[in-house]
């Protein structure tokens, strides 16, 4: 019951405080705001490139063509060695009738020109499109279906992958550096500034010792304190990013220069990025609470 | 029987001054004690000690019990919710009222609301400021809120309070209106130590004196005067 009542006492003491030293917790709330606003489009920006980078690598097929003159069983006998080759997520056949049909529906030019060929004058192969699990072993894969019997060309943008998944790969290791980062340099600065404030109240601290407050009785407020500041500050950057979310994706129609290019759905994205936002501001606030106060009780 | 015991008590600071030198005393219970003596002679130093803001160097300190010379950091509110401490400048909560400065001293123990509301008026009451519970300290006289600081430090019923140099911020009258206040509290069986410069006061108060000189104390008069002691 002593514990509720004392623990009662900092909630109230710690949100009084805040009002009444209201000058010093705008300062430290504005701090707060201030990075979180910074932080929350970092990590906008990392989540929608990731997100773009598994789009672009779910997408890559690797493209079989088989030879011209192989018959029905040869092709099953393509499609059983590729359903063995171990990595290989999903593959579909497209036979060249269905592959002339769909080009010459596309366009009147194709069409005129395909239907002067006879049947053995035709360029066009069957070919297995395969999806691959890992796209680092995409390679690998692609040159195992090359050495089937009956495959003619394998093509799956060879280099082009390479330099794609080396890139992702940088830009996802610079993204998490730079949110860790950030999040570390934003604890120090805001450590800093409440530590300023604190130190305005280094007599109130004195006076609370006078009257026998134990260290603990002495810290708690404070840390209260630093988690209400970190929740007041992140109120502004969360309402930003869950409008400024929306904006962006509406304006954007979802999409980035082409539909290849998705952005992240903003549900429930957005309200996950409130949490951590939230989550950030109040760990960060009690951090620099504690920090500062566990400094004067030194004597 | 002794509330204060000190013994072969020295407290030399880091910069290599020495305050106190090889200090004893004994302070019994319900006594009032002036501490006077010229500037840099080691009052605060002394009384310091006492609620353990300083440490000694070396030497043993029993106050009503408590080993203070070897009480941790962490340790010393254990000793401050046994005294009551005022000072020269009040020490108040300047954005909290009356009320709330004299019932912090009882909310870290965590007291029911009821409780420290009667205790807090009660105390009020005893400074004569229960009129004045709403206000903030800045809206106050200088004596109103020595009173206060008073009020604060006795709150918890201390069975003793140590007093910095109260007055010394304060003209006659009110000086003359905080002693009666203090002496009030003295004849209710709080043992009282005060440090002052003032000459009237302990004049008039005619209580135990003990003159401190370089660090050492010089005289010890029971029920005495210094008006002769050229400090």
């Amino acid at each position: 019951m002593k514990t509720f009542r004392i623990f009662g006492r900092n909630v109230r003491d710690s949100v009084k405080s805040v009002f009444r030293n209201f000058s010093l917790s705008l300062a430290s709330i504005s701090c707060i705001t201030i990075t979180l606003v910074v932080v929350s489009i970092a990590i906008i920006l990392s989540v929608n490139v990731n997100n773009f980078a598994t789009l672009v690598e779910r997408d890559v097929t690797i493209v079989a063509f088989l030879d011209l003159d192989v018959t029905r069983q040869e092709i099953g006998e393509v499609e059983e060695e590729i359903n063995n080759i171990p990595g290989v997520e999903s593959y579909s056949f497209e036979g060249k009738e269905d592959i002339s049909k769909a080009m010459m529906e596309s366009s009147a030019i194709f069409k005129n020109i395909m239907e002067s060929w006879n049947k053995d004058e035709s360029p066009i192969q069957d070919t297995f499109q395969v999806k691959v699990e890992d796209i680092n072993k995409i390679g690998n894969i692609a040159s195992k279906i090359k050495k089937i019997e009956n495959v003619s060309i394998v093509k799956y943008g060879q280099g082009m992958i390479e330099q794609l998944i080396t890139i992702f790969d940088v830009v996802k290791k610079i993204s998490y550096g730079l949110i860790l980062a950030l999040v570390i340099v934003t604890a120090f600065l805001i450590a800093n500034t409440i530590k300023i404030t604190i130190f305005s109240r280094k007599r109130e601290i004195e006076i609370m010792r006078l009257v026998g407050a134990s260290n603990l009785n002495i810290k708690i407020p404070f840390i209260f304190e630093g988690l209400f500041l970190g929740v007041l500050g992140s109120v502004l950057p969360i309402i930003a990013t869950i409008y400024g979310y929306y904006a962006l994706y509406d304006g954007f129609d979802g999409q980035v220069i082409s539909p290849f290019i998705k952005l992240v759905s903003p549900e429930p994205f957005i309200y996950l990025l409130s949490f951590v936002l939230v989550l950030i501001g109040i760990l960060v606030g009690m951090f620099g609470s504690y920090r500062a106060v566990k400094k004067y009780l030194k004597i | 029987m002794s509330l204060i015991k000190m013994r072969h008590v020295k407290k030399q600071y880091k910069n290599g001054v020495t305050a106190i030198y090889d200090l004893d005393l004994d302070i019994h219970k319900g006594e009032f004690v002036f501490v006077i003596g010229p500037t840099g002679c080691g009052k605060s130093t002394l009384i310091k000690m006492l609620y353990r803001e300083e440490r000694p160097t070396s030497g043993s300190i029993d106050v009503g019990g408590i080993d203070v010379a070897a009480l941790k950091n962490r340790k010393v509110y254990v000793l401050r919710r046994r005294i009551g401490v005022v000072f020269q400048d009040f020490k108040l909560l300047q954005k909290s009222t009356v009320f709330e400065n004299v019932a912090f001293a009882l909310e870290v123990y965590g007291l029911p609301k009821d409780e420290i509301y009667t205790k807090v008026i009660k105390v009020l009451d005893l400074v004569g400021l229960k009129h004045k519970a709403k206000n903030y300290p800045t809206e106050l006289s200088g004596g109103e809120q020595q009173r206060v600081a008073i009020a604060r430090a006795i709150v918890n019923g201390p069975k003793l309070l140590i007093c910095d140099e109260p007055t010394g911020n304060l003209d006659e009258g009110t000086s003359m209106e905080i002693m009666e206040v203090l002496d009030a509290i003295n004849q209710l069986g709080t043992t009282i130590i005060m440090v002052t410069h003032d000459t009237d006061i302990v004049n008039r108060m005619k209580k135990r004196v003990i003159l401190l000189n370089a660090g050492r104390i010089v005289k010890d008069y029971k029920k005495g005067t210094y008006e002769h002691e050229n400090i």
